[in-house]
């Protein structure tokens, strides 16, 4: 696995450089691969390490589109949340199979994202921020409403993660928080080498041009409307696949994983960690996924903590904390 | 067969009327300045060629095809490339990485998740010689964003070059630059239409820079053709010297 190329972080290609970034992406995966033995010892547990890696995925999904394009969604919560009823659904009313069903959910989010996408790659700016909140909306309402199929306000229950049955041995995956670690870490890295990979091709470069100059990249003859649709879908379709593995982490999905909310607190990560930056998103998943855990359970108005880290980030370190732990190494 | 032709075009913004009847044919290899006062329309009838927007009325024809209706991507494909007054390049990128995108996209590879090691070489020959003819070799690796403000109109002219266009438009390509780097640019301006043939349609305010290239001129005033000529002509105008040096002739 690999790090990011480096005109994708803007960085110029020394080779100090180089070896820096090879360096920190094998911490990155030495860390994940031994989270849930090292989680404990400074008062979390493999749950919470899950969730890391869940909702690292899903803001690392979004900062394709937001860090990588230049384009800002703040609706990514309805593939996510799609992503997460299309596996609920499909293990209580279809299929008893964890793949399967994160095959369907995926597929079903990254059908609505190729059709919206396409409806608003036109858009820029605050209005296609703003219209992607009101598509995200509309999948909220359909599940908050639709009780009899998706349990409406109280979620859907009555199912749980099945066992992965390989060829040649059983995952418990329902019964060992352990093994469901690693299985949402199995499909983390791929995910997350696809995206490297993409970021690093002839395409992905074109994102960034995107990014970096729109003009200059419509001139260059690059057909911009058709690149942002193209980003638009892929970055769903890694916001869904977070989404299914969420909702097998907790056996139960409810409206709330596809509010407006979500889509912020993914935006929140993204920044939070450093939208230039690769791992960035990651970075700031674990800081909002470890203070929402630790601060809800001493006070209820959690929020108001993390809104206040995340203004001082913001103000004070505005390429996030990644970004400012980049640019000390690089003094 | 003449490459470009713009019949009778007109922009009108509500009321305002930003270019109104404007011709010109531009044959192979000519390189013809556009020059007029400032508000004249020079960079609305560049928007209307390039197809940033399109024209309220008239055509626009190139290489035979008419495309006066034509996004700017497919003109790009047809081999019509331009800079802009103020420069637009990847700030964030280094200039080596500015040329590769223009080099890749030129290579049909947009959209391609990977390339060949054949075709990797091919890009990567192609990019060191772009970088070396727009002299800005010695900062291929450097973010473009730090260099001067002529490196930055090079590494525009070389993406701009790297789509193999026939026609080039350059919008004010020494605006805001000292002696030395005007000079530097004009050079290099010279040498691509000079050496490789390339036709040039270039709007520009500095005169020594226009009657030391052009073949022929185009006065703009007011959104309209006030004369059309070589520099020579040009230079004796009377109308022209009224409008373009604001002295009653």
């Amino acid at each position: 696995m690999s790090a990011v190329p480096h005109a994708a972080a803007g960085v110029p290609a020394n080779p100090a450089t180089v070896l820096r970034e090879h360096a920190f992406t094998l911490l990155v995966w030495l860390l994940l691969l031994t989270m849930p033995y090292w989680m404990g010892v400074i008062g979390g547990y493999t749950e919470l390490a899950s969730r890391v890696v869940i909702m690292g995925l899903a803001a690392m999904a979004l900062n394709f589109l937001l860090g990588f394009t230049g384009v800002l969604s703040f609706g990514h919560a309805a593939y996510f949340g799609l992503g997460a009823y299309g596996v609920a659904m499909t293990i209580k009313y279809l299929v008893p199979s964890t793949p399967l069903a994160l095959l369907v959910g995926v597929a079903v989010a990254t059908l609505a994202a190729v059709v919206i996408g396409g409806l608003i790659r036109k858009m820029r700016g605050v209005y296609f921020a703003m219209v992607t909140i009101a598509f995200g909306q509309v999948f909220f309402f359909i599940t908050f409403r639709w009780n009899n199929v998706t349990g409406g306000d109280d979620g859907l229950t009555g199912w749980r993660r099945i066992p992965l049955h390989l060829g040649f041995a059983d995952v418990p995956l329902e019964t060992s928080d352990k093994a469901f670690y690693y299985f949402a870490l199995a499909i983390f890295a791929a995910c997350v080498a696809v995206m490297a990979f993409i970021l690093r091709s002839p395409f992905g470069r074109s994102l960034i041009a995107i990014r970096e100059n729109e003009r200059r990249a419509r001139f260059l003859g690059i057909p911009v409307e058709q690149h942002i649709w193209i980003s638009f879908v892929i970055s769903a379709f890694f916001a869904s696949a977070a989404g299914g593995l969420y909702a097998l982490l907790n056996n139960f999905v409810d409206p709330r994983a596809l509010r407006w909310d979500m889509s912020g607190n993914f935006v929140i990560m993204a920044v939070l960690g450093g939208m230039r930056s690769f791992w960035g998103p990651l970075i700031g998943a674990a800081i909002f996924v470890a203070l929402q855990d630790y601060v809800s359970s001493q006070t209820e108005n959690w929020m108001s903590f993390i809104g206040t880290f995340f203004i001082l980030v913001v103000l004070f370190f505005p390429r996030g904390v990644l970004g400012l732990i980049k640019r000390r190494s690089a003094k | 067969m003449s490459l470009l032709q713009v019949r009778n075009i007109s922009k009108h913004f509500g009321r305002l009327v930003a270019v109104d009847d404007v011709s010109l044919v531009v044959q192979p290899g000519e390189l013809r300045a556009v020059i007029g006062p400032n508000g004249a329309g020079k960079t609305t009838f560049f928007n209307l060629v390039s197809g940033f927007f399109p024209p309220t009325s008239g055509a626009i024809v190139f290489d035979g095809q008419d495309i006066t209706r034509l996004s700017e991507h497919r003109r790009v494909e047809m081999g019509m490339a331009r800079t802009f007054q103020i420069t637009e390049i990847f700030p964030e990128l280094t200039a080596r990485e500015n040329i590769r995108v223009a080099v890749e996209v030129a290579a049909g590879a947009r959209l391609k998740p990977w390339l060949t090691h054949a075709a990797k070489r091919r890009v990567a020959a192609r990019v060191d010689e772009l970088l070396e003819m727009g002299g800005i070799a010695a900062m291929g690796d450097r973010l473009v964003g730090e260099l001067s403000h002529g490196d930055q109109r090079a590494t525009e002219i070389m993406m701009s070059l790297a789509l193999n266009p026939r026609l080039l438009l350059l919008d004010e390509p020494t605006a805001g630059m000292g002696d030395q780097e005007t000079y530097h640019v004009t050079k290099l301006i010279r040498r691509l239409h000079r050496d490789q043939k390339l036709s040039i349609v270039l709007i520009e305010h500095d005169m020594r820079v226009i009657f030391h290239l052009a073949d022929r001129i185009m006065v703009l005033a007011e959104g309209s053709v006030l004369a059309e000529g070589t520099p020579d002509e040009i230079g004796k105008n009377e109308h022209v010297q009224a409008a373009y040096l604001g002295k009653a002739a």
